[in-house]
């Protein structure tokens, strides 16, 4: 009995430290969601989504980087997405058993665990630095380097979980191994790979740093993909910077405005999650 | 020894099968191997054309495997190799040069499991019949109707075509795999122990389809139930690690075995 008393003890102990750094941990996501919604909210209006970035000391808003943001973002994945389900899909159906694959999903890791500023830099280098300036398609090429792994790694994972007996019925009415992929890999996978782009945007929209080296930042209203071009978090990195007062306030709502798009994207990612588990 | 007889090439006369029955597929030496391990060992055993062949077997005996080298399943995987002759009609299966889409059209597969595609039940037949044909929407739709009348699914889902495949219970969406294999008009179908995840009423059902296609189609099936192989078949073949043990018409073997191996293995001594 005395045991069986300090096996109870201890679980106790086990079970009231593990909630205490879970509360710990959660707690710190309050504060922050707090501050944010706090800071934030009183600057939302109107204004913030119809009027420009303004010089410090006038009212103005954030349209021209959240303008930029949505071209940046929508770029980005439109460059990365096929990409990366290409990839994906030589890696999880025609390449499943060759050595390549391993070697690419090696290096796919590597590119996923990458600090974004080493991509900015690179994409600087090869992009910025040759064409003289700073440029939205360098700063879209940046995050798109960004989007192709994340979405490589799902694109696989999720044609991986199909079951090999879906492709064996595919393959046993004479289905070539293109349409077999196409028609019902892709479909019984769909909601996963979805998910897996929706992260990816999760994931692109808050990135500063390759964005710092490549789109740079505008003043001013620009949507010439060859010139600097403004973006959220780049304006809240310099706003929040900045010694003046209406320049923080905008930095806060700008922060506010990313962060629920990123609640969003993650909301509906997980609905499709379930989409899929019901399915 | 009998069993030599049957696992060399035969002759109709030679194990004493009625006259008037025509090899659909020939299956002559058969090897196979899964990399180094070889897990069919000189097979030898026809399948008659309009007939059910039947493929018994303790777990692991290689009647599964046969099976998946009739359409060239076992393609699909790295390091599985088969070894000998195999011919559907007088087209050489195994060969390199061998069309597997057109192949796989020919002799369809029904399996353990059932998989319907993740889509409505229309679209799961009319899917197949669609790679061969174009037709317009009206012929489509009688076509899908008969295959599903064919598989005696149709009064089941008439009123639901467009809901999931998926939500069907197990043993129709069976019958959806089986009208699915039967709308690409194949002439050889092979089931792969088809009812084993089915309840003893879609299990019935299932039995009574197969004694109905063998009319119009020539049908090889692996399964672990006796009494199944016994009802539905014709021929049966008992195999046992790799070897095809004794072939024959399937009320002589399960009556009086030559072997007594298979002997012990249908009175339940092993296996």
């Amino acid at each position: 009995m005395a045991l069986y008393h300090v096996r109870r003890r201890r679980n106790r102990i086990a079970l009231g430290l593990a909630v205490a750094a879970t509360g710990f941990g959660l707690a710190w996501l309050i504060i922050i969601l707090g501050v944010l919604l706090w800071e934030g909210l009183s600057g939302l209006s109107l204004a913030v989504f119809t009027r420009m970035t303004p010089p410090p000391g006038s009212a103005g808003g954030l349209l021209n980087p959240i303008v930029g943001s949505l071209i940046l973002t929508f770029l980005a994945i439109l460059i990365g997405t096929p990409i990366g389900i290409l990839a994906g899909t030589y890696m999880a159906e025609y390449g499943r058993y060759s050595r390549l694959t391993s070697v690419v999903r090696f290096i796919n890791d590597i590119l996923l665990s990458a600090p974004s500023i080493v991509i900015g830099l690179f994409v600087y280098e090869v992009m910025v630095a040759r064409m003289g300036h700073f440029s939205g398609w360098a700063g879209a090429a940046a995050l798109a380097v960004i989007v192709i792994p994340v979405v490589v790694r799902t694109t696989e994972d999720m044609l991986t979980l199909v079951p090999d007996t879906l492709r064996e019925a595919a393959a046993s009415i004479g289905l070539p191994r293109s349409l077999m992929i196409t028609k019902v890999a892709y479909r019984a996978a769909r909601a996963g790979m979805i998910t897996g782009v929706l992260l990816a945007i999760a994931r692109i929209s808050g990135e500063t740093a390759p964005l710092l080296f490549t789109a740079l930042n505008n003043q001013f209203w620009s949507v010439d993909m060859n010139g600097p071009i403004a973006s959220l978090p780049v304006v809240i990195f310099q706003f929040a910077l900045s010694p003046y007062h209406d320049w923080q306030r905008l930095a806060w709502t700008g922060a506010l405005i990313i962060t629920m798009a990123v609640l969003a994207l993650s909301i509906l990612a997980r609905l499709l999650a379930a989409q899929r588990r019901a399915s | 020894m009998t069993v030599a007889t049957y696992t060399t090439p035969m002759t109709a006369a030679a194990v004493g099968i009625p006259a008037g029955l025509r090899e659909k597929i020939s299956i002559r030496n058969l090897d196979f191997f899964y990399g180094e391990h070889r897990a069919l060992k000189n097979i030898s055993v026809p399948l008659y054309h309009g007939k059910v062949t039947a493929f018994i077997g303790p777990s692991g005996c290689g009647k599964s495997t046969l099976l998946r080298v009739l359409n060239r399943m076992y393609d699909l995987y790295p390091n599985q190799r088969a070894v000998g002759k195999v011919t559907l009609d007088d087209e050489d299966i195994l060969s390199p040069a061998q069309d597997l889409n057109l192949l796989r059209a020919k002799v369809g597969m029904v399996f353990q499991k059932p998989t319907p595609f993740p889509m409505s039940i229309y679209e799961n037949i009319a899917f197949g019949i669609r790679l061969y044909e174009r037709l317009p929407k009206s012929e489509l739709d009688s076509k899908v109707e008969q295959a599903l009348i064919r598989a005696a699914l149709w009064d089941e889902v008439k009123d639901k075509l467009h809901a999931s495949g998926l939500s069907l219970s197990g043993g129709q969406q069976q019958r959806l795999c089986i009208a699915r294999t039967v709308a690409v008009r194949p002439e050889v179908i092979l089931f792969d122990e088809p009812c084993s995840a089915l309840d003893p009423i879609s299990t019935a059902k299932i039995e009574e389809l197969i004694d109905e296609l063998k009319d119009d189609y020539t049908i090889a099936i692996v399964t672990h139930n006796m009494q199944q192989a016994a009802r539905v078949s014709d021929f049966t073949a008992f195999m046992y690690l790799g070897e095809l043990i004794e072939f024959g018409e399937t009320t002589r073997l399960f009556t009086s075995p030559s072997d007594p191996r298979t002997q012990d293995y249908i009175t339940g001594r092993f296996g």
